[in-house]
């Protein structure tokens, strides 16, 4: 938030993380480990997906998940053949006890998604005000061309050289994978989280519709869950690659060496 | 220069939000199922609070066409007189099995509380308010949904037929199993809240809550009760005991 220091293009180089992208990066990392193991519960309920506005174990899926007994159960008994004015629609009874810990799994989910929020508004407004994601997310004018950008590849394929500090400024596809995850990967799992809510459905009936439907929504959440996962990996790997005791203590006390 | 006015709103901005943070956690605990301490519990009613306050509070669900119904499963309590089932009870299982025999003839629901003429009315008498027929999708907590006309009388109605009273401000309802649900006089009053006696074009099936069922068309699907037999409007939030959410370590308000 030092914006006082010079010109944007010198300023904070080598300077590490400031201290308010230190507290909401861990507020947000332990956001998004609580969210992805309580949405994995939640899906272990029922580990199907689909496209459109509905979706249930009677009618066919898109994707199938091997990831509880749920999977494929093919516990039901069909009671009625079909409804009057629900054409081929039939209804079927469970007969099979499904693993089922939505209980905590869901009320977590929500809490951590409170944080993730409002610390990700905070971060946003804090981001823009102090010109940190201009200056430090955002590829400069002219930086986002094709040379560049396999110039960087071939930097990451290459030997390693260790960097000098932890913290901005950052290479380019640095830049471009935080900006995919700052404005868009999560922006998007706000969006679809949002898409079904049956209240925040019924308020705001454009946010499932956007998506091409609540179950398509609930598609869309998983696999960019997936995205996040992949990110999440990659940025343990890359920490460990350029010094992981440096760089934890850039993100934690801040202090660069 | 340029960063003082800036610095200003934002800390304007920090104090806001931690301030109506504070207004929406403390709260009368009247007004909001108890936390017992749970933070998981804390964080259910900051949501219900947060809805509340934000959303639009008449906003309808949307409504489908006869040509979108879907099959539907039916899970949780299928039959209430099955003493095999995780939430039956031995007694309401009794007098079910001999109100199905008699095709609900002798059937009514019970409406008492803070209502200035409790008593009870049979499907006939629910039959003769007029029908609402809604084509709702039904979104279980478990990630499935589904689609599926449902045929009521609005519960407003029925809760004015009983005169219910200003000071009302929860509706209890009980049913043939073991499960009983609360919802707030919002949602209560909400056109789109009906006690169907009916689905897709006949009579209510058994393991769809035959008789009578409620629907929230806002909320989870565990919202919408089944074989519902008994309704009690209160004046303050009621924990029912092991019947309900909170005790069972559900989220009471599922809108989310």
């Amino acid at each position: 938030m030092s914006s006082k220091k010079g010109s944007p293009a010198s300023t904070d180089a080598g300077a590490g993380h400031t201290c308010w992208v230190r507290v909401t990066h861990w507020i947000v990392a332990a956001s998004v480990v609580t969210l992805a193991v309580s949405g994995f519960t939640i899906l272990m309920a029922h580990p199907r997906l689909y496209w459109g506005a509905v979706g249930n174990d009677l009618t066919p899926a898109l994707i199938e998940l091997p990831i509880s007994r749920n999977y494929r159960h093919g516990g039901w008994e069909v009671s009625t053949a079909s409804f009057p004015a629900g054409g081929t629609a039939v209804s079927a009874e469970r007969t099979y006890d499904i693993l089922n810990e939505n209980s905590w799994a869901r009320s977590l989910h929500f809490l951590a998604a409170w944080f993730l929020v409002v610390t990700g508004v905070i971060y946003l407004l804090v981001g823009t005000f102090s010109g940190h994601l201009r200056r430090d997310l955002l590829p400069r004018r002219g930086e986002l061309t094709r040379r560049q950008l396999r110039d960087d590849i071939a930097a990451h394929l290459g030997p390693r050289r260790q960097p000098t500090v932890g913290g901005p400024p950052y290479g380019l596809l640095q830049k471009c994978t935080y900006c995919g995850v700052v404005f868009l990967g999560l922006p998007l799992m706000a969006l679809t989280g949002w898409a079904m809510s049956p209240a925040m459905s019924a308020a705001y009936p454009f946010l499932p519709e956007m998506f091409g439907g609540t179950q398509s929504a609930r598609t869309i959440h998983f696999c960019v869950f997936v995205a996040l996962i992949l990110f999440v990996l990659v940025h343990l790997v890359m920490v460990g690659l350029s010094g992981f005791k440096r760089q934890m203590r850039a993100m934690t006390s801040g202090r660069p060496t | 220069m340029k960063s003082a006015p800036l610095l200003t709103s934002r800390r304007t901005l920090i104090t806001g939000l931690a301030s109506s943070g504070g207004l929406l956690l403390a709260g009368c605990s009247d007004t909001q199922p108890p936390t017992y301490g749970n933070v998981l519990r804390m964080a259910d009613n900051l949501t219900y609070r947060v809805q509340r306050l934000l959303l639009p509070r008449q906003s309808l669900a949307r409504e489908y066409d006869s040509r979108d119904i879907t099959s539907i499963p039916a899970i949780g309590t299928t039959d209430p007189a099955d003493p095999h089932q995780g939430a039956y009870n031995e007694k309401n299982g009794v007098i079910y099995q001999q109100l199905r025999n008699g095709q609900f003839a002798d059937w009514r629901v019970r409406i008492e509380g803070s209502v200035s003429r409790p008593g009870s009315f049979s499907l006939t008498d629910l039959q003769r308010f007029p029908a609402r027929t809604q084509i709702t999708k039904h979104t279980c907590e478990e990630g499935w949904s589904a689609i599926a006309a449902w045929t009521g009388v609005p519960l407003r109605r029925v809760l004015e037929a009983a005169g219910i009273r200003p000071s009302a401000r929860f509706v209890n309802l009980y049913a043939f199993d073991d499960v009983a649900e609360s919802i707030d006089m919002l949602d209560a009053l909400h056109p789109q809240t009906i006690l169907a006696y009916g689905m897709n074009g006949r009579e209510l099936p058994i393991a769809h809550g035959a008789p009578l069922r409620l629907r929230v068309e806002r909320q989870l699907g565990y919202k919408s009760l089944k074989f519902v037999h008994r309704i009690v409007v209160t004046d303050r939030f009621e924990d029912m005991g092991k019947l309900s959410e909170p005790w069972n370590g559900w989220a009471w308000y599922v809108g989310i």
